[in-house]
């Protein structure tokens, strides 16, 4: 399998909203080389033909009546925010 | 009288159904025990002492009253991977450094029912990515058997803190082992339940399709207890099985006549430790003295499993921890000016190198033109995984092999190496892809003192084979050595 680039892990940490310092950079950029070497191994398996799991137990769709329940209170809700005002949680203005 | 900490929780049971004892004097003796002892083990993140007296006192009455059910007013201990009302749950993330939940797991539900007493959280590796525990944010635990060893991880503090003495019986958490590698290190028995057996409401996920909930003991009675209370249907867990739990006490003092045991070869590679094969081949040949009919298996894509789970497990993760942003609960970084600043910052400074790997993993997997190439190959080979084990219980009831390679290694030997860290794990991830049970039971201990750990794997639901086979080889094997003085 294709090593991956400085370029590429940089790209990855954009996805997952990381950031790193250029040396993280470096030395994620080899562990990750040797874990995803590691997991290239199953390109020996021919698994053509073979279902995906998914799920460990062949369950299905669990439904419930829609009726209404006990809910949290928002004020013990929002007890571990941040950054609260009222009833609502405070983020940076984004438009 | 025995130091009070020393017993079983069976033991505990009756002293305290005869009233020789109080729930208030155990507990006592476990928190002074903790006093005494857990600045050197390192086992606890919270100490819940005032919570615990009071539980204690509230079980003494209801026990006064005659509403006795097999927890009351035994003192356990929880990972701190599950939700707490009202008691600091950090998952030993700064990410989660303060975090009060509003709400209790469910299985913190079914112990408060049983008005058993919490002791506190223990450490655990950083949001249970690890096996050693020293991925904790916070601090790393020692085994109680030698101080300069890991205990195993991730669920370490649940394991140290039982054979530390520090509490009758502890709750931990399973995704590639975090339940029985710790167990194996520290001379415990823990089981990883079948999947959907436990609750995992309010368990902090890391691994949805893989994390279960399970219990780390003495001995193979007081697992079978734990397990017990902590096992039923939960509607708030989707996941979770809607099967009568069977009773796991009654099943342990079964003979094994008729049982046959599998031995697959695949568990027994060049490069294991030779104590650890013989601890495992001669606990073998006590469960056929015992009358189990041993036979050879194979399990044929175990090779693959650890690639198989670290693409799985890492990119369930990465999307569950995607939750972590600042916005809700947690942690929240300063300095940012817009809000995808406050996502990157908060995440960046919150996560620890493992998790921050981990998420970078999985991400990747899971991202625009890789996906078929990991994530689905890893679903299929989980597949085929999950079959090996078809096969081998359509000739065998129970699979004996060993739990980890080695016995406990020194902390900081394989800090720096997370892929040498990965193949720690190597015989317990393949139970968690298929979603069965399987325990460590203490089976041997090394020249150096170290505690070995047999694994004993049954088909879904099976828990109750896994129990009779364990509690066989436990009475048969005996202690494998007086608990650590520390």
């Amino acid at each position: 399998m294709a090593k991956i680039q400085k370029s590429e892990v940089e790209h990855v940490a954009k996805l997952a909203r990381l950031t790193f310092s250029q040396a993280e950079i470096d030395s994620l950029t080899d562990q990750l080389n040797d874990i995803l070497t590691y997991i290239g191994k199953l390109e020996e398996l021919d698994s053509t033909g073979v279902e995906p799991t998914t799920h460990a137990l062949k369950l299905t769709n669990c439904f419930r009546g829609d009726e209404v329940g006990e809910s949290l209170p928002v004020d013990e809700a929002l007890s571990n925010a941040p950054q609260r005002e009222g009833g609502a949680f405070v983020v940076p203005r984004i438009i | 009288m025995a130091n009070l900490v020393d017993l079983t929780i069976s033991s505990l049971r009756q002293l305290l159904d005869q009233r020789e004892v109080s729930a208030v004097e155990v507990t006592r003796a476990y928190l002074e025990r903790i006093e005494k002892v857990d600045s050197k083990i390192k086992a606890y993140l919270t100490v819940t002492g005032d919570q615990a007296m009071e539980a204690a006192r509230a079980a003494d009455e209801h026990m006064a009253s005659g509403e006795t059910a097999p927890l009351t007013g035994i003192p356990l201990g929880i990972k701190d991977v599950i939700c707490t009302k009202g008691v600091p749950t950090t998952c030993a993330s700064r990410m989660l450094e303060g975090f009060i939940p509003p709400y209790n797991a469910t299985l913190m539900e079914r112990l408060n029912g049983q008005h058993a007493v919490i002791l506190g959280k223990l450490n655990m590796d950083e949001f249970a990515m690890g096996s050693s525990t020293e991925n904790s944010a916070f601090f790393p635990t020692h085994n109680p058997w030698d101080l300069k060893r890991i205990p195993g991880g991730s669920s370490g503090g649940s394991a140290a803190s039982v054979a530390a003495r520090t509490c009758a019986g502890s709750f931990g958490s399973d995704t590639g082992g975090s339940i029985r590698q710790p167990a194996s290190h520290c001379g415990v028995v823990g089981i990883k339940p079948t999947y959907g057996r436990v609750s995992r409401f309010g368990l902090i996920a890391f691994a949805s399709s893989l994390d279960q909930i399970g219990p780390i003991a003495r001995d193979v009675t007081d697992c079978a207890i734990l397990l017990e209370a902590a096992s039923g249907y939960d509607p708030k867990d989707s996941t979770s099985v809607n099967k009568q739990v069977p009773s796991y006490i009654g099943s342990l003092k079964e003979g094994l006549k008729g049982l046959r045991i599998g031995v697959p070869e695949e568990y027994f590679i060049p490069g294991m430790d030779p104590e650890v094969e013989e601890a495992i081949r001669n606990g073998v040949s006590t469960l056929k003295e015992q009358g189990a009919e041993i036979i050879d298996i194979n399990l044929p894509h175990t090779e693959f499993a650890v690639a198989t789970y670290y693409i799985i497990a890492p990119a369930e993760a990465s999307s569950n921890l995607s939750r972590y942003d600042g916005v809700k609960y947690g942690f929240r970084a300063e300095g940012y000016r817009d809000l995808l600043e406050m996502y990157t910052r908060t995440r960046s400074a919150g996560f620890g190198p493992e998790v921050k790997r981990r998420i970078m993993v999985g991400t990747y997997c899971l991202s625009a033109g890789y996906y078929d190439a990991y994530y689905k190959k890893a679903s299929k080979v989980r597949t085929l995984i999950t079959r090996d084990f078809q096969d081998a219980f359509a000739r065998c009831d129970c699979i004996a092999a060993p739990v980890a390679p080695t016995p406990a290694f020194e902390l900081g030997e394989k800090k720096d190496d997370p892929l040498q860290m990965y193949l720690s794990d190597i015989f317990t991830i393949p139970v968690n892809l298929a979603g069965i049970p399987s325990i460590s039971v203490p089976c041997g201990i090394s020249k150096e003192g170290l505690p070995i750990g047999m694994q004993l794997m049954a088909g879904h639901f099976q828990e109750e084979t896994i129990f009779k086979v364990a509690y066989n080889l436990e009475l048969t094997l005996g202690k494998i050595g007086d608990w650590p003085e520390i």
